[in-house]
């Protein structure tokens, strides 16, 4: 279950006190607004106030811990330095046994990663963009060769420590909420494919627990920069996690949903459906004879209702009535399932299929698509 | 048709459950004295807790549906709702019926109605861990107060002391007038006995740590400026922090 303790009024989760140590910065990144060249107040914690303002919230039941992250003042060691310090701090002085997530700045020395590592719950290295000509072309001080350093030996602290931990007892844990990543998506003209082939790479080579996409939001007027104005792809976003969902939790590999064919999500359906859409023949799929991984792929059941399903089941066959009760979206399921005397359609051409769902749903995002809106925008 | 009344504890519902095969009786119904208006025609038949026969149900209950089935049926009881105990009554019937574990056949109406009820109240346990906000009292104990849809401080207690084992804090629930506090060893329950009726403990001032307004504004502040105003999505908001919630979240 999640471990938000309160949402934004915008309906997001806060779960960690997630603040910058400063926004100082000697880099001059396109797409941030702390970079060199912007012209805005510059400010600074010192380790103490943080410490102090992390341990008083956590007291209170604010928060689970802190996101500590931080711009880059002098340089990457220097400021790893400060981002140690505090969470050292929390650990030792006040047997602080929250949270603790830490942007690495790459570049830092391997010792300081190590002792990050010691205090952390998860370490994380930023990969900025998705594509290395991507960041070529927005921020040139910067490469993905130093970026892959660090968590590849952040992955082989983590594996090491944990062989240790096997022989001797007393080893300490390494970063045991493992590491993850982040990229901003929409910032340069990166296909879904070039993302995804990307985030599939971090989690197959250095074991990451999450990849982590931001759409862009534009800050600047520059020529390899998107307009300013130009909405921020929340629905892009959303597809994308959603595709994220599908390879770690629905057993599908990446190309099933992204390949050379389609290099792009389809926007207005959520990517299994689109999957299920091109591989009519798998379907429809028998909810009382075919095994998990199966179940998993029907459009509208989740991992939770396949779990179900797969336990009901053993008590007597399953019926539509007794999906819908089990909590099943049947909007999209009932086209692609066969129980009792029901079976899904079949020959109804995809496209149709489509466009018949989407009218008999709602989805969260139709206003995107709404033809109406579109009129006065 | 016939009513048995129990007296709303978990032992109580169990010594019904053995009266109604005890009576033989057929298709009985359970409820506490309160759930229950007046019958007139009915048989209704009080039924006084009993803690052998309970056992005795418990036991049973035990070796088909194992300790986690049993203890889920404990927890429906917290849920305080009308037909918990007809519910409870439904899933044991049907397991001693079929002598097997069916608390996954979710097409038996008890079964899922079972099921439902853990979700709420699962939902609800999980919100008050997220949602409780302690303030410091000058005598350096934490307090905070709730008034939960269901009666779960039993369910989050052990929660609150694996987490804050190094500070003594008191979580205190104004509906039902009972709360828990931990002096750095245990958790024991709480009553509050006012000697002027009709007052609750938010009336009651408790002087506050000098630091305390301070970390309420920071926290406050903090939250302010994490959100977005140009993505405002009120729906979305109160879907995850409904507003009875509001009047004790120090931000809001």
């Amino acid at each position: 279950m999640g471990i938000c303790h309160t949402y934004t009024e915008d309906g997001r989760c806060v779960s960690l006190l997630k603040i910058l140590l400063t926004n100082h910065c000697i880099y001059d990144c396109l797409y941030c607004v702390s970079r060199k060249s912007n012209n805005i107040k510059r400010a600074a914690f010192t380790v103490d106030e943080v410490v102090e303002l992390t341990i008083n919230f956590y007291r209170r039941n604010y928060i689970e811990g802190l996101f500590l992250s931080s711009g880059i003042f002098k340089d990457a060691d220097f400021t790893m330095e400060r981002l140690v310090k505090v969470a050292k701090k929390l650990r030792q002085e006040h047997k602080f046994n929250g949270y603790i997530h830490l942007k690495t700045i790459p570049g830092a020395r391997d010792e300081l990663m190590r002792e990050a590592g010691l205090y952390a719950d998860r370490l994380s290295v930023n990969l900025e963009l998705p594509t290395s000509s991507g960041l070529k072309l927005l921020a040139p001080d910067k490469n993905h060769k130093d970026m892959i350093k660090p968590m590849a030996s952040i992955q082989q602290d983590i594996l090491k420590f944990k062989e240790e931990k096997k022989l001797i007892k007393s080893t300490p844990i390494f970063a045991p909420a493992g590491q993850s990543s982040q990229m901003i998506i929409g910032a340069t003209n990166e296909s879904d494919l070039d993302i995804i082939k990307t985030s599939s790479t971090l989690y197959q080579k250095f074991n990451l627990k999450r990849v982590y996409f931001s759409g862009y939001v534009p800050v600047l007027e520059h020529q390899n920069l998107p307009m300013l104005g130009t909405p921020v792809p929340l629905v892009r976003e959303n597809r994308l996690y959603q595709t994220d969902w599908l390879m770690r939790f629905y057993q599908f590999n990446p190309q099933e949903i992204v390949n050379e064919t389609y290099p792009n999500l389809d926007l207005e359906i959520d990517p299994k459906l689109s999957w299920a859409l091109r591989n009519r023949g798998h379907f429809p799929v028998d909810v009382n004879k075919a095994d998990y991984h199966m179940i998993l792929r029907i459009p509208g059941v989740g991992v939770k209702s396949a779990k179900k399903i797969v336990a009901a089941r053993k008590f007597g066959a399953l019926n539509l009535d007794k999906l819908r009760k089990l909590g099943i979206a049947m909007n999209r399921a009932q086209h692609f399932i066969a129980c009792g005397n029901h079976i899904g359609i079949s020959d109804m051409d995809s496209l149709t299929l489509r466009q018949m769902i989407l009218q008999n749903g709602k989805s969260k995002f139709s206003a995107n698509f709404s033809p109406q809106l579109s009129l006065f925008q | 048709m016939s009513f048995l009344i129990y007296d709303g504890t978990f032992d109580g519902l169990m010594t019904a459950v053995f009266e109604s095969y005890a009576l033989k009786l057929e298709s009985p119904q359970v409820y506490t004295k309160d759930q229950l208006g007046p019958q007139l025609f009915e048989q209704v038949l009080e039924v006084s807790s009993d803690e052998e026969k309970a056992l005795r149900v418990k036991t049973k209950i035990k070796s088909i549906l194992g300790q986690n089935g049993l203890q889920m049926l404990w927890k429906a009881t917290l849920s305080e709702g009308a037909e918990v105990g007809n519910i409870v009554l439904g899933v044991v019937r049907y397991a001693l019926k079929t002598e097997k574990n069916i608390l996954k056949d979710y097409g038996h109406p008890s079964v899922l109605s079972l099921q439902e009820i853990m979700k709420k109240l699962s939902r609800e346990r999980h919100r008050m861990t997220a949602f409780v906000r302690f303030k410091l009292a000058s005598d350096q104990v934490y307090y905070a107060t709730i008034e939960p849809d269901f009666d779960v401080l039993p369910l989050i207690s052990d929660h609150f002391k694996n987490r804050y084992a190094d500070q003594k804090w008191m979580i205190f629930d104004l509906k039902r007038n009972y709360g828990i506090f931990y002096d750095l060893r245990k958790v024991i329950p709480v009553e509050f006995h006012n000697p002027e009726a009709g007052q609750s403990l938010s009336v009651i001032s408790i002087e506050w740590d000098e630091t305390e307004k301070e970390f309420q504004s920071l926290w406050k502040n903090y939250f302010k400026s994490t959100n977005i105003a140009s993505r405002k999505n009120t729906k979305l908001h109160l879907q995850h922090v409904p507003r009875r919630y509001w009047k004790y979240l120090v931000e809001k």
